[in-house]
Order: C-alpha cells, then sequence, then structure tokens
C-alpha cells in the first residue's frame, strides 16, 4: 500500500506528516521524493545505509568519425548540441538523455557515456525503511533518481509505504504520485495554503486517486483550508496544532511520534484514520 | 535593470511574504513570480491593470496514428521515458512524453507526430507605472525552467528604464531554480532555523554559487529556534556570506497575508524587521558595504 503526502505549498507540513506516519507504523517504508531538498533522513537517522550513484546517458562524439552532416543538431528538441567551427559540440547540462542523436548518427559517431547526477540511499531506523534521493547540486532534473527510489521500494516490499513528495504541481509531483494508492494533502491554514491546495487538489483529480487532507498548523479561529474542504465534501483526516512543542521537536529534526506522549497519541489516531480510508477506498474503488 | 531574486531552497520559509514586502518597500516597478507551479505573489500584489495573457508552449507531444501503425514496437523500444504503452493500440502519454521526437525518428510507417501543447499560461500586468509578470504551470507539466525563462523576459521587455527588479523564486535547487538564477544580480535567501532549513540551505547556496551570482542570507521565524538560528549566522561568518538579518516568528504577518496585505502594510514587529533586511540588501545590490 503507497501512500502519497504532497501540498502544492513548500513547508505546509508534508515531511512533518509522512515521517510520523511512517515511524507510528512500525513496519514500514519511507520514501524521500524531494530529491532536490531531501530532508526525512535528517529525522529518521537511518543505520546500516547503502548507497548507489544515479546516472544518466550523455552523448559523447568521436571527432575522427563525426562528418558534419548536422542531422544530430537538427534532431534535438533540447539544443544540446551544436556544430561549431567545424567542430560538435555537446551541453549535457540541457540534454534529456532521450537517445535520439545516437541512433540518428548515419557515422556511428555518438556514444553515450554515464554522467552521474545524484544518488538513492537506502537505511533503517528502529522497523522503517528509510529511501532518500539527492539530486547534486547544479543538475536541472531529479526525476531519474525519483523513478530508481520507487522501482527499488517496490522490489523491497508490499508494506505500508509512505511517499513524501517534493512541493509545486510539475512533472516531478506527479512522478512522486503515480503509483500512489491514495494521496493525503497538507494543507495550511493561509491564503497561500488553500490557494496551492487547491492546485495539488486539481492534480490529483486528475489520475483519479482518492484522497484525504491533513490540517496542519491549525490556530483558533476560522481557517480557510478547512472551509475549502468543506465546502467541495474533501475528507478531512485530522488536524495538526500550531503548537510551540511540535514545533521545537520538528525543527530539531526530532520525530514528534517517538520522542512526545502528546504527539505519539496523535499521530497514532492519524494513522488509524489514514488505514481505515485506504482500506475503503481499496475495497469501493479496486 | 539590476535584478534581485528571493529564493529559499526549502519551501515555505517567506519567500512571497519577504519579496512582496520588498516590491512595496522599494515601489518596484517590475517584478515578477517565478515559482511558477504554485505562484502566489499575485494573491497580494493587488495589480492596477488589466493582464495580457498568453498560452506557453512546451515541447510537442507524440501522437499515434491508429490507423497507420503497424505495432512494428519501435518506439516504445527506444523511448526512454516510458510514454509509450500498448493495449489495443499503441498510445502515447501526454504526461511522460518529453516531446524529444525519438519515437517519430524510428517509426517506419510515419505514424507519429508531434504536435503542440499548451503546457501553461503567461501573464502580464502592464501600465506606465508598474510591469509585473507571472504564469502558471499546466499541471503534471514539464519544461517549467523553460516557462521560467519567459516570465522574466516577458518582464525585461515591458519593463523600460527601471532600475530594480524583485523576483520571487521557487522552491528547490532544480531546473526551474537554475532558470530563474540565469542573468539575476544577487540572490536573497530565506532560511528558516531547522535542522531541514539548514540543510535546504546549504544546497541552495551550493546551487547559486556555481553561477556564481552575489548572495546574502537572512532568516525568518529566527525566534523559533535560536540555537539553529546561531548555526546559521556562524556558517554565515564562516562562509564569509553576508548575512542581513533576522525576522521574528509573528501571528500579525499570517493575518496581514490573509487579508491581502504585505507585512510592511501594517505595522508589526516582522515588517519592522525586514525594512532593515530591505535597506542592507538595496546596499549590497547597489553597491558599497552592508
Amino acid at each position: 500500500m503507497r501512500i502519497a503526502v504532497l501540498s502544492g505549498k513548500g513547508g505546509t507540513g508534508k515531511t512533518l506528516v509522512s515521517v510520523n506516519l511512517a515511524a507510528e507504523a512500525k513496519t514500514s517504508s519511507y520514501i524521500d521524493c524531494d530529491v532536490e531538498e531531501p530532508n526525512g533522513h535528517l529525522f529518521f537517522k537511518p543505520d546500516d545505509v547503502q548507497e548507489e550513484e544515479i546516472s544518466v546517458r550523455i552523448p559523447r562524439v568521436d571527432d575522427k568519425l563525426c562528418n558534419g552532416c548536422r542531422k544530430c543538431v537538427d534532431f534535438c528538441k533540447f539544443n544540446a548540441l551544436a556544430y561549431i567551427k567545424e567542430k560538435l559540440i555537446i551541453f549535457g547540462e540541457v540534454c534529456h538523455s532521450c537517445g535520439g542523436c545516437v541512433i540518428l548518427c548515419p557515422e556511428k559517431a555518438l556514444i553515450e557515456k554515464e554522467k552521474v547526477i545524484g544518488k538513492v540511499q537506502k537505511g533503517i531506523s528502529d522497523q522503517v525503511m528509510v529511501y532518500t534521493g539527492i539530486l547534486n547540486t547544479g543538475e536541472a532534473s531529479g526525476i531519474p533518481i525519483i523513478k530508481k527510489l520507487l522501482a527499488e521500494n517496490k522490489r523491497d516490499s508490499n508494506k505500508l509505504t509512505f511517499i513524501d513528495c517534493p512541493p509545486g504541481s510539475a512533472c516531478i509531483v506527479m512522478e512522486s504520485i503515480k503509483d500512489a494508492d491514495y494521496c493525503i494533502l497538507v494543507a495550511e491554514p493561509t491564503l497561500f495554503g488553500v490557494h496551492n491546495l487547491n492546485m495539488v487538489y486539481e492534480l490529483v483529480k486528475l489520475f483519479n486517486k482518492p484522497l484525504g487532507v491533513v490540517l496542519n498548523k491549525c490556530l483558533e479561529g476560522e481557517n480557510p483550508a478547512e472551509k475549502f474542504c468543506l465546502e467541495r465534501n474533501i475528507k478531512i483526516l485530522g488536524r495538526i496544532p500550531f503548537d510551540n512543542e511540535l514545533g521545537m521537536l520538528n525543527s530539531n529534526a526530532e520525530i514528534a511520534a517517538r520522542e512526545s506522549k502528546k504527539y505519539n497519541a496523535l499521530f497514532s489516531s492519524l494513522l488509524e484514520t489514514v488505514k481505515k480510508e485506504v482500506q475503503h477506498e481499496t475495497t469501493t474503488n479496486p | 535593470m539590476k535584478q534581485l531574486l528571493i529564493l529559499s531552497g526549502k519551501g515555505g520559509t517567506g519567500k512571497t511574504t519577504i519579496a512582496s514586502a520588498f516590491i512595496k518597500l522599494s515601489n518596484a516597478r517590475a517584478y515578477a513570480d517565478c515559482d511558477v507551479d504554485a505562484p502566489n505573489l499575485h494573491l497580494i500584489t493587488g495589480q492596477s491593470s488589466e493582464p495580457k495573457k498568453t498560452d506557453y508552449y512546451g515541447l510537442p507531444k507524440a501522437e499515434i496514428n491508429p490507423e497507420l501503425c503497424i505495432q512494428c514496437d519501435q518506439c516504445r523500444q527506444n523511448c526512454r521515458f516510458d510514454a509509450i504503452s500498448v493495449e489495443k493500440t499503441y498510445k502515447a502519454d501526454p504526461f511522460a512524453c518529453e516531446g524529444c521526437g525519438v519515437c517519430e525518428a524510428v517509426c517506419p510507417v510515419a505514424a507519429i507526430s508531434l504536435q503542440p501543447a499548451i503546457a501553461g499560461e503567461l501573464t502580464l500586468y502592464s501600465n506606465v507605472e508598474k510591469v509585473f509578470s507571472t504564469a502558471q504551470l499546466k499541471m503534471g507539466s514539464g519544461t517549467s525552467g523553460k516557462l521560467v525563462a519567459e516570465v522574466k523576459k516577458q518582464m525585461k521587455l515591458a519593463a523600460v528604464d527601471v532600475e530594480l527588479a524583485i523576483i520571487d523564486g521557487s522552491p528547490g535547487i532544480g531546473c526551474p531554480v537554475i532558470a530563474s538564477l540565469s542573468g539575476v544580480d544577487m540572490v536573497l535567501i530565506v532560511a528558516e532555523p531547522s535542522i531541514s532549513g539548514i540543510s535546504d540551505m546549504e544546497r541552495i547556496i551550493k546551487t547559486a554559487e556555481k553561477f556564481g551570482i552575489k548572495i546574502a542570507i537572512c532568516v525568518n521565524k529566527f525566534d523559533t529556534n535560536l540555537v539553529n538560528t546561531e548555526k546559521i549566522e556562524f556558517f554565515c561568518k564562516g562562509q564569509e556570506l553576508p548575512f542581513v538579518g533576522k525576522v521574528p516568528f509573528d501571528s500579525d504577518a499570517v493575518k496581514a497575508i490573509n487579508n491581502g496585505k504585505t507585512i510592511v502594510d501594517i505595522n508589526c514587529a516582522s515588517g519592522i524587521a525586514v525594512k532593515e533586511i530591505y535597506n542592507k540588501v538595496m546596499k549590497l545590490l547597489f553597491g558599497g558595504e552592508a
């Protein structure tokens, strides 16, 4: 069972929710798909970490074989190749590794070489398997890393898995939720929070995924995110209060469900609700 | 035109809150929202002119004509993005397709063509006083970096004889952030005093440094964790990066934003702190030391 946690806006509490639910579930997996800024491992501090480098394929030219026909240059939609001063130049940073230039070259002057763009790590924290993807700084796309993380976890287990998604609503988020059975949207009670909640709500609906909302940073008084959910009949899975104790634990990268009785109870009840919802959704809409 | 870009690495540290305050304080005549994935700046800047909207075309998407397709499977085997699937007929998934054109090139019967696809919408508010450029990426789309470049281009074309442009960036360190960094004069990083915030700050600093851009750092909600705030100040000293100030956690700030106001529109502690930061940043940007 795979549960994706997402939010649109950054800093609403995706990592807080996914880390604590995974910790509460005891035997579970946690996958950090926010490969640009991964933080879950800072909380779990996993042991026995195994690491694997992730590469993409970038073309390289053999100048002796290139006859300057420019077929590759004309083909490349990403402008990653140019023929300047009778020499083929390759811009690896903008290459999407589609392999088209290699297929098209009539002289077989192009071959592909691996280029490392980041890594995946796998470790254990109590009984939680912690998967982390880390994109190298300066690299544009972490999608190959996310694909690897999700495939790796699929091979390992079918236990309860929490996927911590990147912010936003672009391709990288879509990749992270593609195989999820259920989506948890984390919302904060601000104007920005609701605007971005609406965006990911539309995204999740587009993919026909069942979903529920966790309201984070709840204060007394009106909550615009709650209002949004009530108006659209969206299931509210739970509420996390705006609270200094939780803020302090979280900002020190401690797992509240493991450190505090109060939050152990809160996340344990949230986990039960989520499990029930997922069960319900998978039996009614298999 | 000097361009100031506001970034953070981690999301939700206060980029848009600080950008909107800077826009107000400088009475900026040009500003842009480069967080095309989740744009919010328009919610708080109060536009005074009618927007001009333009469709943004990303790369075209593959379409397979089932009448011409001979099911040779060449397209599926050569697609690196797992965008082609086969049930009864061959289909290209528009979300997975990156528009590289390999399938079109390898198809022996010309059954595949690349069709233009709208990947978002650009919006420009422009009158004699102000230029505000923003965009919204279509859900699930790629090529957000290209759209970010378009947002900045649109702003630059419309803003003539403008001294200062303020650009609100996106979280992360990947393609939209890299696109937003190109051509800017300075980056203000809004950090958050948490272990996560510090880790993310270090990664965005590394990214910005790769492009050789001047950096300044401030801390938002500094009083939520004084120990971590000190760590950030210490880090900046060690790296010889200008530390330009700290903003307290302020429930009035949330109230202002929820009412569509910037934090310098009302009298509040965070607004006062941001003013000081603003003055230091302007000194750094326009010369002299802060």
